[in-house]
């Protein structure tokens, strides 16, 4: 027979919507506001190691709200938050599900240690207290981040990471090719990640403001595309004027859901907390 | 030549590696959120039975083994040979030398089913069944009535193997063993 029914129980859906409940009232309180953003938008991101999935139209699947959020803040938004579904196109595995749920939010005029501080206050009010650790990415490398290939620095902090278990730490001092959408200060990006028991479950920026470097930026991306020969992304002009326009001083970060409330329920993956994971949707 | 990139991996697939067949054992799918993509994989080699663990970049691919898993009935050994047949009704037979047999020769019982690993036909591994049945061939004199806890002897058992067997048990008893620890379970009542 069709197996019809959800893969986690009514138990841990309850635990989803009380942590849900638990988020809103975290930004409610702080006075962050609620948006809602597209999910399908004409354009996708250029990060050549993220693929967006895309529609019969060619339209794209968001891989996260930040290009539609950013334009809230360009556009005169004050502190915004949202909670709401991402798709990745091959992200399939024990902690990778090819949809999911984020909370992304950002802060107008926070920079990265502010922002730090309020993630770790999210992650307390969702699975408790805790000690937060800090550690450099050099020093969880552990090889010249200069000299190394980006493909070994990758793998070699994915391990790092996966052995940080018990804690919660934030990695900082990013290399500056691994900058993303955050600005480079003295060298070192302007980014920060929180593993908590060996899981990565945020990653944040102060945020990239200039739109002449960020337009170099979505222009290299696509470089290193057509070297590895993934389709190019056709640049988002309206992200683009939005930052011609102004974005705001602000600091943003994105929280993976779904690998919390695992956290929370000490589940083995991301598969026993969705009600339907992609094997079953 | 059959190749399964990085996505088609998963539990149980079988895989050449260093050009040993290999069985996929765990596939956990890894990525750093802005960065590459790749598996970190474990393997059994089927040959030695050794546990493999690799890492892949997403998109590699690796070559299919032709690696078959039947279960097959055990006949006899001609001293070098242990020869098994197929139970689909095919009677067709295979050969397998002492490498294959490995650890399972002490528990090899003619007419009992074995799981038997073939590539590219040739059997690579024998696999016995959880428990077996053999005849004790000699073992010193049973006392009767001793049940005392934990008191064993010697027993050697028709294959040849030597296990520890209770102080009541006597020659020509059967008894059942445990493959998995070479460990006596019970006396098979006659």
């Amino acid at each position: 027979m069709t197996d019809w029914r959800p893969s986690c129980s009514t138990e841990v859906l309850a635990a989803r919507a009380d942590m849900l409940a638990a988020t809103r009232s975290f930004f409610a309180a702080r006075e962050v506001m609620e948006v809602q953003t597209a999910t399908l938008a004409a354009h996708g991101v250029t990060d050549p190691a993220i693929e967006s999935m895309r529609t019969a139209d060619g339209r794209y699947l968001q891989t996260s709200p930040e290009y539609q959020m950013k334009r809230l803040l360009a556009a005169g938004a004050p502190s915004i938050y949202q909670i709401g579904p991402v798709f990745r196109a091959g992200e399939a595995g024990r902690w990778h599900n090819p949809e999911f749920t984020m909370i992304e939010w950002y802060r107008v005029g926070m920079d990265a240690e502010a922002l730090m501080r309020e993630v770790a206050d999210l992650v307390d009010a969702l699975l408790g207290p805790s000690d937060y650790d800090r550690r450099a990415y050099a020093d969880m490398v552990g090889v010249p981040v200069e000299s190394t290939p980006e493909d070994e620095l990758d793998l070699r902090i994915s391990e790092a990471i996966a052995k940080l278990s018990p804690a919660r730490v934030f990695i900082t001092e990013y290399p500056a090719p691994q900058a993303a959408l955050a600005r480079v200060e003295g060298g070192v990006a302007a980014r920060f990640e929180l593993v908590v028991d060996g899981l990565e479950v945020a990653n944040g920026y102060h945020e990239l403001r200039d739109a002449d470097e960020l337009r170099r930026r979505m222009v290299r991306d696509n470089a290193l595309r057509r070297e590895e020969s993934l389709a190019e992304i056709p640049l988002d002009e309206g992200f683009l004027a939005a930052h011609a326009h102004g974005l705001p001083d602000c600091a943003g970060v994105a929280v993976g859901f779904d690998r919390l409330v695992a956290l929370k329920l000490g589940a083995d993956g991301l598969a026993a907390v969705m009600p339907f994971p992609a094997e079953r949707a | 030549m059959a190749t399964y990139a990085t996505n088609e991996f998963r539990a149980g697939l079988k895989v050449l590696l260093e050009g040993d067949p290999c069985t996929i054992l765990e596939n956990e799918f890894v990525k750093p959120g802005k960065g590459k993509a790749f598996n970190r994989v474990k393997f059994r080699n089927l040959k030695t039975g050794r546990v493999w663990e690799r890492t892949f970049k997403s998109g590699e691919s690796i070559e299919a083994a032709d690696v078959l898993e039947l279960s097959m009935e055990y006949l006899y050994t001609d001293g070098e040979f242990w020869h098994f047949m197929k139970t689909d009704g095919s009677y067709e037979q295979v050969a397998a030398g002492a490498a294959a047999v490995g650890e399972t020769q002490p528990w090899l019982k003619e007419q009992e089913v074995y799981g038997i690993t073939l590539w590219a036909g040739d059997p690579i591994s024998v696999t016995p069944p959880n428990f077996v049945e053999l005849e004790v061939t000699e073992t010193d004199p049973g006392l009767k009535g001793d049940t005392a806890q934990g008191a064993t002897k010697p027993a050697t058992l028709s294959t040849g193997a030597t296990i520890r067997v209770p102080l009541f048990v006597n020659q020509g008893d059967v008894l059942r063993i445990d493959t998995r620890t070479g460990e006596y379970v019970g006396r098979v009542q006659g």
